[in-house]
């Protein structure tokens, strides 16, 4: 059977990882796929797990009462999805919806928090490729709230 | 001869021959002269001063294909005085032109590298003669890419040419909205958002980025991270206008005007302007 460690060691958000480290990833991991229009979680339900994109596109979205659903974001090959398995309440705040096919790995959020406990380095090493994760989006939102393109 | 006489602070007689609302605040209008006079060629990224008779004058960029110089072709958004009062015109109405002014996209600078253009809400319009001067001698660069970033959907300015330039083998299209409702099947983030994946070779590319001042920082911050050099990036720059040719001051930026010397600059020129908020 293919293992995913050649394509977790391969990926961006992992590079730099021990191959130690890299198994005790693949323990948690799990291939996925999500059909156009499927949502891949929901605002308030748990978050269990993260996801490494490989393929396909997925869109953050809002449901507001007045205008419906509000995209603010949206994911593409390569990119990782949800940290909220890092926090708790360990709940999603947003609803993620795929908007075509998409191929993606999830990461299994409690056997990894498990596995962070008991091996710290792991942990460090997890936390700051989220912390660099954390800082991007947060950049994106604040030009997103500059109204870049001028009003 | 009477091209030679003509006075550069003298508007010449244009006539409106179409409207076209472009999105809800933005519109394009294709002038011809009205005077038998002799219309002259452009440079992508050039622009004219619009005269609305009785309200004012304001520069304008040229949004039409320079290989083609009529029509005339100007897109404008509709912010104040003149671009809302200009937003009412119709078709056979008149408008004084003077120019074209200022400097161009260097084209000619990109050929054997790859293109990258970015544009940002209006910044499109300026930056579509330059596509269209790539695009007429396409084999003449190596990759050509377009990133565009609007606020919502409905704001995409060209869309239907955007959507044809996408559908083209030998051109690259993304964009990108701010915000989307749920029927939306593109992009959702700021336009540097696209930068790192996009596909061009950075230490083979030249940059043309227009758009509102800060997005053009944050565009130019994202593409030297990605490899590109200060040197190969130009941008251009705003700033009010009075003569359009450089004798009144009026749209001083530091050392420079920006009628004249601009309004395309090479980054390395205002990057220390760029920062500065007094400027
Ligand atoms: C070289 C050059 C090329 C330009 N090309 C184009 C173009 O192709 N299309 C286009 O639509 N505009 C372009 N502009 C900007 C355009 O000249 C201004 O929007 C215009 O002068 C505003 O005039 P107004 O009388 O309508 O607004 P004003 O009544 O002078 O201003 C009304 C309000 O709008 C704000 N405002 C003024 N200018 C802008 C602006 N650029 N962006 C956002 N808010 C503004 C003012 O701060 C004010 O609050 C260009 C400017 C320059 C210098
Ligand atoms: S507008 Fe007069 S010097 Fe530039």
């Amino acid at each position: 059977m293919e293992t995913l460690e050649p394509i977790l060691a391969e990926h961006p958000f992992l590079k730099g990882m021990t191959p130690a480290q890299l198994q005790l990833l693949v323990g948690c991991a799990s291939n996925v796929r999500f059909d156009p229009g499927q949502y891949i979680f929901r605002e308030g339900e748990e978050a269990n797990q993260f996801y490494i994109v490989r393929q396909g596109k997925v869109a953050l979205e809002i449901v507001t009462p007045q205008r419906g659903s509000i995209i603010i974001d949206t994911l593409s090959n390569d990119e990782v999805l949800g940290w909220s398995w890092l926090l708790p309440p360990y709940h999603w705040h947003f609803n993620a919806r795929a908007l075509e096919l998409t191929r993606a790995i999830a990461l299994d959020g409690k056997c990894l928090r498990n596995k962070c406990e008991s091996d710290h380095d792991l942990g460090y090493e997890l936390l700051k490729r989220f912390v660099h994760l954390i800082e991007q989006r947060l950049q994106a939102t604040r030009l997103q709230l500059l109204d870049l393109y001028g009003s | 001869m009477a091209e030679t006489l003509s006075h550069p602070m003298l508007p010449h007689p244009y006539v409106i021959r179409q409207v076209r609302k472009e999105t809800p605040d933005t519109f394009t209008l294709e002038l011809e002269p009205d005077d038998g006079h002799h219309h002259p060629a452009f440079a992508p990224g050039q622009f004219n001063m619009l005269y609305l008779f009785g309200v004012g004058e304001i520069p304008i960029s040229i949004s039409g294909d320079p290989t083609r110089p009529l029509p005339l072709v100007h897109t404008t958004r509709a912010v104040g005085v003149v671009t809302n009062a200009m937003r009412a015109l119709k078709r056979g109405q008149a408008l004084g032109v003077r120019g074209p002014f200022g400097t161009h996209w260097p084209v000619e600078k990109a050929e054997g590298q790859d293109v990258l253009i970015v544009a940002g809400g209006i910044g499109l319009a300026p930056l579509r003669p330059a596509m269209y001067a790539i695009l007429a001698q396409r084999e003449k660069f190596g990759k050509v890419v377009l990133l565009y970033g609007a606020r919502t959907p409905s704001d995409i300015l060209f869309r239907r040419q955007l959507e044809q330039w996408r559908a083209q083998f030998d051109l690259e299209v993304y964009v990108s909205v701010d915000r989307a409702t749920g029927a939306w099947r593109g992009n959702v983030g700021v336009v540097t958002k696209l930068i790192p994946k996009a596909p061009f070779d950075p230490r083979n590319t030249v940059a043309f980025v227009c758009g509102p001042e800060v997005m053009m920082r944050f565009t130019v911050a994202e593409l030297e991270k990605r490899g590109v050099l200060s040197r190969q990036i130009f941008v251009s720059m705003e700033r009010n206008m009075k003569c359009g040719i450089g004798w009144c001051g009026h749209c001083q930026f530091g050392p420079a005007f920006v009628c004249k010397d601009g309004p395309v600059f090479p980054y390395t020129e205002v990057k220390e302007l760029m920062t500065r908020w007094e400027i």
